[in-house]
């Protein structure tokens, strides 16, 4: 059935995972994604799953680990405060290469920070998080229903992978209601995926080594090794998962850089200003890591092209990525607000104006 | 000839790291035994923790974890929850355990995760070079105490096994020594107990197993089976203190 429905962003995220495959979570509230694990522990017995509400973030990205080196398809999920404790279970989870998924509906930082939405964690999401040289697939959903769409397939991407998969949300599409469509549940058939390093129980002869689920390398030759299969998996990953929009990039005078709820913002100053005549257009990165380096240079390369204005709820953080990509042929301007402000429209096209006077 | 004594199947046919006269080795050839005897191997899963144990996974003959510091008890319940039919066991020092895990195995204890835990209580960091553990004795000195413990400053030493005890979730709480074979063979019943509570789904279960680190310690295997008979077990009274 593809009938609309209105939906929380947050429950959203969590029925989709369970179509997608979800059969585990673990997970600690915090605001604002505790509709997250509510819905779960209500939905999951139901679908023959386990929800467990760990002692800490600490604990349930450890229990995540448990759950994914067993083979089982499971997820987390928290806010900013609870992504910074998780980092331990992650970087084990990406040493052990171990496939899960991660949803973190951000709020303001550092520290307790606020409750506001926020972009703040896109260095914790896209350059690492926790220790050690290890990329998460992460991507920046702008609507609830895009959300939708990306939690259900990241089940499939994070055991193609055996990598964890980051959803980068904030509080805005984790707290809204949109009218969306809800995909059918994937049958037992489609989510179940050979996992023949899990550990399931073993004895000589069953077919499969034994399994040990382990992010420590203490020889050398085996530490390179792992990283000899990580890089080699992180190139393929850049050739296969890149995902982002254009919005009516062809002749536009000012290219705008922006992913999520912010994003949705720029395509309304694109509007305004298309009625004044004044052309702009906008790269929308959809996949954090890895990033659409390629199509933001396309897209500011262009000849029409004067400038580019990347535009966050941050003090200034994907922009690095996207000079990185334009790798100073033309200047990648920024315009952001880290506390608990939001750049407006009017804000916007005043910058987008003051860009093509200078 | 008749053979009398064999290698349990539960234990890879590898030589292991541990220095001579630590109890780390006895521990490991009891849970192996007893996995052997219980017929469990086949659906057993450990979880190994980060210290002198850390490369258990490389010895106990069935699948294995290796789990950050501290958090084996977390792990073994991702791999209970998914696995409830499953032995799942953790092996863990008192830094491990009593220290940065404690919240870790307290909420084990708490759920009534059925799990089993090994705890070895060797009142000292083995693997990073004899520091003070929350078990160290007052008095004792080590690399972080080397004055001997302050109970001013550090307080006094932690009672894990009482400690659990306290738990609704706990079913069977034993702590044990490995000083003498009468006190071996006692840890090995203690150690099926707890594994047999486990697959009775009754609940949490673990054995404290008072052990020796005589490298850390400054002494002789000898001399260090000694300290712990007489320094430790008057502290850590051996017993059960749970059982349902
Ligand atoms: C997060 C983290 N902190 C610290 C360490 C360093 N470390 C490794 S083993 C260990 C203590 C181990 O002592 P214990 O648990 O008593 O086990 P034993 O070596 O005595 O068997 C510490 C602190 C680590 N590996 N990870
Ligand atoms: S350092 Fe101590 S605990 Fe570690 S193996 Fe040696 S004797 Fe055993």
């Amino acid at each position: 059935m593809t009938t609309k429905q209105l939906m929380k962003g947050c429950e959203a995220i969590a029925e989709a995972a369970l179509r997608g495959g979800c059969r585990y979570f673990f997970g600690y509230p915090i605001t604002p994604q505790n509709d997250i694990p509510e819905y779960m522990s209500a939905r999951l017995p139901e679908i023959g799953g386990v929800f467990l509400q760990a002692e800490s973030e600490i604990a349930a990205s450890n229990m995540v680990y448990g759950a994914a080196g067993a083979g089982a398809r499971v997820m987390t999920s928290s806010s900013s405060p609870g992504i910074s404790l998780k980092q331990e279970g992650i970087s084990t989870i990406a040493g052990a290469e171990l496939p899960c998924v991660i949803v973190n509906v951000m709020r303001g930082g550092p520290g307790i920070g606020g409750i506001q939405a926020s972009q703040g964690d896109y260095f914790q999401s896209v350059k690492g998080g926790g220790h050690g040289d290890y990329k998460l697939i992460v991507f920046g959903p702008d609507s609830v229903q895009e959300a939708i769409d990306i939690v259900y397939g990241a089940f499939d991407i994070a055991d193609k992978y055996r990598t964890p998969v980051m959803i980068l949300a904030d509080g805005l599409i984790g707290q809204m209601m949109e009218p969306v469509t809800m995909p059918e549940f994937k049958s037992d058939e489609e989510i179940k995926v050979e996992k023949p390093w899990a550990a399931t129980g073993w004895h000589e002869g069953c077919g499969r080594p034994r399994a040990i689920i382990n992010s420590l390398y203490i020889e050398d030759e085996a530490l390179e090794a792992l990283h000899e299969r990580l890089q080699a998996r992180y190139r393929i990953i850049e050739q296969n998962e890149v995902r982002y929009e254009y919005y009516n990039i062809e002749d536009a005078e000012v290219i705008l850089i922006a992913y999520g709820t912010i994003s949705r913002v720029c395509r309304s100053a694109i509007d305004e200003l298309a009625e004044e005549g004044i052309k702009v257009g906008m790269v929308r990165p959809i996949t954090l890591w890895p990033f659409p380096s390629q199509a933001v240079l396309d897209a500011v390369a262009q000849p029409s092209v004067k400038k580019a204005l990347a535009v966050e709820i941050s003090a200034g953080q994907m922009v690095e990525d996207a000079r990185l990509a334009v790798n100073g042929l033309k200047e990648v301007a920024f315009l952001g607000y880290p506390g608990s402000k939001i750049a407006t429209v009017e804000e916007i096209i005043a910058k987008v104006k003051a860009l093509r006077e200078e | 000839m008749t053979k009398v004594f064999a290698r349990t199947k539960g234990l890879i046919d590898v030589p292991n790291h541990y220095c001579p006269g630590c109890g780390h080795g006895i521990v490991h050839r009891l849970v192996a035994e007893v996995l052997e005897e219980m017929d469990l191997l086949d659906h057993t899963v450990g979880v190994a923790p980060v210290g002198c144990a850390v490369f258990a996974y490389n010895y106990f003959n069935c699948d294995m974890y290796e789990a950050a510091h501290g958090r084996a008890p977390a792990v073994a319940t991702g791999a209970k929850r998914v696995f409830p039919n499953n032995c799942v066991f953790t092996y863990q020092g008192d830094g491990d355990l009593a220290s940065i895990g404690t919240a870790e195995i307290v909420h084990a204890a708490h759920r009534g995760e059925k799990i089993t835990t090994i705890f070895i209580n060797n009142a000292i960091y083995g693997m990073t070079g004899g520091q003070m553990a929350p078990t160290t004795l007052v008095g004792q000195r080590t690399t972080t105490s080397p004055k001997g413990r302050d109970k001013d400053l550090c307080g006094e030493p932690i009672r894990m096994a009482e400690l659990l005890a306290t738990i609704e979730g706990s079913a069977y709480i034993e702590r044990t020594a490995v000083n003498n074979n009468a006190n071996i063979i006692k840890t090995k019943k203690a150690i099926r107990k707890a594994f047999e509570t486990q697959m009775e789904r009754k609940g949490f279960s673990m054995v404290e197993v008072l052990s020796t680190c005589p490298t850390n310690w400054g002494k002789s295997p000898i001399e260090a089976m000694q300290w712990l008979e007489d320094e430790m077990i008057p502290y850590y009274p051996l017993g059960v203190f749970k059982e349902v």
